[in-house]
């Protein structure tokens, strides 16, 4: 493939990182990323680069997360906050196709689909390893299934992925337990590592596609020259070794299958609220509910989808009831499909380590401390 | 041929009459709900009143007084399809408080003639006393949510309500957790859906409104609560409101305090 895929790495400073925004809006991106709202760090329309979250960090840990000002101007000196990019390429509520009834039968409309609608190229500044991760595990079941999503497909076409290396991993963090960060892995047009050092505010940038390198070609940069690499290599592994949590993955999917009746399970049940709030926050979950809706004539109806989730009673009721009623099968469904069966399914983890289960769970709930409960339990000998 | 239009009758009990308003808040759908159905009996927008029986009954209030017994049986045996709208209706709203207290010695406080009102000692939700077809959560209840009860009803179809957690829609409108991020305890994780999640929207805590979830798990989130700072009276004031004769919200506090 040669240097067009694979160029050199450049350097891009502080100062010029304006200019590669400009850069990829002049190829008529929208620019989505990142962004302080209601204390946290959300993904949303960034109007300039001083919209990303500079100087922020964030501590966090199950059931809690809270922002706070660093004593730096980094740019991405946090880790991910409740929103992902799903949200982007999978929204929450999504019109899939209308109707009308006309005099002789009806007609289906689907130009006013949000599908349809987003039809616009956008970019998405400022992905971590993780969600980047997330989005190749969620376009394996969107994209690369039997039957592809077109909705999602169309929007994943059109969307160009900045990712950045992560500095700042946050407590509740577990992405070397899952292989998939804290260094970006592939999938993206353009990767950036932000340095901070003796040297100055920077940026080391690697193209992944001629897209991305054409847009580090666009702006001021110098090659990166070893020192760069160290100071990058660096930051790789000092995240490395501030991982908030850790996740053993020795035959989890052998352990989960074999461990279905441990005590551990009526354990975590006692203290799951099945909510649904850590499906929510997670950036592979992709169930989802459709729903038809009509006005009151029903002359005209509307197909919807919306996200769904295993651990409400309604996910898993069919003709003469609920399937998993007790908490404790719901519970056990999303573990042991998230951590185990997904490789079944689609090869991979449905887990990348992101920590928002973690965090955004209002009781705390920890997976990974429940793995280790379960691995414990299962060891021989173990106290029932 | 033209087929008749379904009747539709509006009926009060013990209520405050928000969720008639509800109804009448539907503006840019009432003119079309009324070109769908006649308005039969719904004496809060039209003294005139055609006789039954109706198609759809709107019941809101609960049974506090020993007339409303006999009545809502009337009204049962008038009404094709029975449906409880709010949290008066379903569960016995905030007037409920009684059940928890000595009616008669609350009555003595607050009339100065007691002995001219004949009360119940309870508050109860209309199912207590006669069968419902399907009842709508809330306080008041969401016009969205009615109006869908009442296009599935003339659609023949099973109205979408849905009975997870507030927590669901708060995800799907973008709100930021006010528990995680703020340590505010918050009733959404076993709250029924229907309000949109309103009160997260504006960082507050969910008050409840709608009533308990398909399967809230009230000692988990107590615990939670509790770790947030939050005492006996402060649970017993999150739990004491519209719904708080609706289990498992009843004897919620109860339960936690027996099995410390």
């Amino acid at each position: 493939m040669g240097d067009a895929v694979h160029p050199r790495p450049a350097v891009i400073s502080r100062a010029d990182l304006p200019a590669l925004v400009d850069a990829i809006r002049a190829q008529g991106y929208a620019l989505l990323g990142p962004t302080v709202r209601d204390g946290t760090i959300q993904l949303g329309e960034l109007g300039a680069l001083e919209d990303l979250p500079i100087g922020w960090g964030d501590e966090q840990s199950p059931g809690s997360y809270r922002l706070h000002r660093r004593g730096h101007a980094r740019l991405f000196g946090w880790a991910v906050g409740p929103g992902s990019w799903k949200q982007m390429l999978f929204p929450s509520r999504e019109r899939m196709w209308s109707a009308d009834r006309t005099d002789d039968g009806f007609v289906i409309r689907t130009d006013d689909t949000d599908a349809a609608q987003a039809a616009r190229k956008v970019a998405f500044f400022g992905v971590r390893p993780c969600e980047l991760a997330a989005i190749a595990v969620q376009d394996r079941v969107f994209v690369h299934g039997a039957v592809p999503d077109r909705s999602y497909s169309a929007r994943r076409e059109r969307a160009l992925v900045v990712a950045v290396d992560c500095g700042e991993p946050s407590g509740t963090c577990f992405c070397v337990s899952m292989g998939t960060g804290p260094s970006t892995g592939p999938g993206y047009d353009l990767a950036l590592t932000e340095l901070d050092d003796e040297r100055g505010h920077r940026f080391l940038a690697r193209g992944g596609t001629d897209i991305g390198a054409q847009l580090v070609r666009g702006v001021p940069h110098r090659d990166a020259d070893a020192r760069d690499h160290a100071a990058a290599d660096a930051v790789i592994a000092s995240a490395t070794a501030r991982m908030g949590r850790q996740l053993d993955t020795t035959d989890l999917p052998a352990l989960l299958e074999r461990t279905l009746e441990s005590p551990r399970w009526d354990d975590v049940a006692q203290r799951c609220l099945t909510c649904a709030n850590c499906t929510l926050v997670c950036p592979t979950c992709f169930c989802s509910d459709w729903v038809e809706v009509a006005d009151l004539s029903g002359d005209h109806v509307e197909r919807w989808r919306r996200w769904a989730s295993c651990f409400t009673l309604a996910f898993s009721t069919v003709h003469g009831g609920t399937v998993r009623a007790s908490a404790r099968s719901r519970y056990r469904q999303w573990l042991t499909h998230k951590l185990g069966t997904w490789w079944d399914q689609f090869g991979t983890s449905g887990c990348v380590g992101c920590g928002r289960c973690i965090t955004w769970c209002p009781v705390g709930i920890d997976l990974t401390e429940e793995v280790r409960a379960l691995r414990e339990l299962d060891r021989p000998g173990a106290a029932p | 041929m033209t087929a008749r239009r379904p009747t539709l009758a509006v009926w009060k009990f013990a209520s405050c009459d928000g969720c008639q308003l509800s109804l009448l808040d539907c503006e840019d759908e009432l003119l079309p709900l009324a070109g769908t159905v006649e308005i039969a009996h719904f004496l809060e927008a039209s003294s005139a009143v055609v006789n039954g029986p109706y198609d759809l009954s709107l019941v809101e209030g609960s049974i506090t007084v020993p007339s409303d017994i006999e009545r809502i049986s009337q009204v049962r045996a008038a009404s094709r399809r029975l449906v409880t709208i709010g949290a008066c209706a379903t569960a016995g709203g905030i007037q409920a408080l009684r059940n928890f207290a000595d009616a008669p010695e609350m009555a003595a406080v607050v009339y100065a003639r007691p002995d001219y009102v004949r009360t119940l000692s309870t508050s109860t939700p209309i199912s207590a006393h006669v069968p419902v077809d399907l009842e709508l959560r809330g306080c008041p209840v969401d016009k969205g949510q009615l109006l869908e009860v009442i296009s599935a009803f003339l659609a023949e179809r099973r109205p979408d309500i849905p009975s997870y957690s507030v927590c669901v829609e708060c995800k799907q409108r973008g709100n930021v957790c006010v528990m995680v991020r703020d340590g505010v305890p918050c009733l959404g994780p076993v709250t029924h859906a229907g309000c949109g999640a309103l009160c997260p929207a504006y960082a507050r805590g969910c008050y409840g409104c709608f009533g308990p979830m398909d399967s809230a798990n009230m000692p988990s989130l107590l615990a939670t609560f509790r770790a947030c700072g939050v005492g006996d009276d402060g649970i017993e004031r999150m739990l004491h409101t519209y719904n708080a004769w609706a289990e498992p919200f009843r004897s919620a506090l109860d339960d936690e305090v027996d099995s410390r």
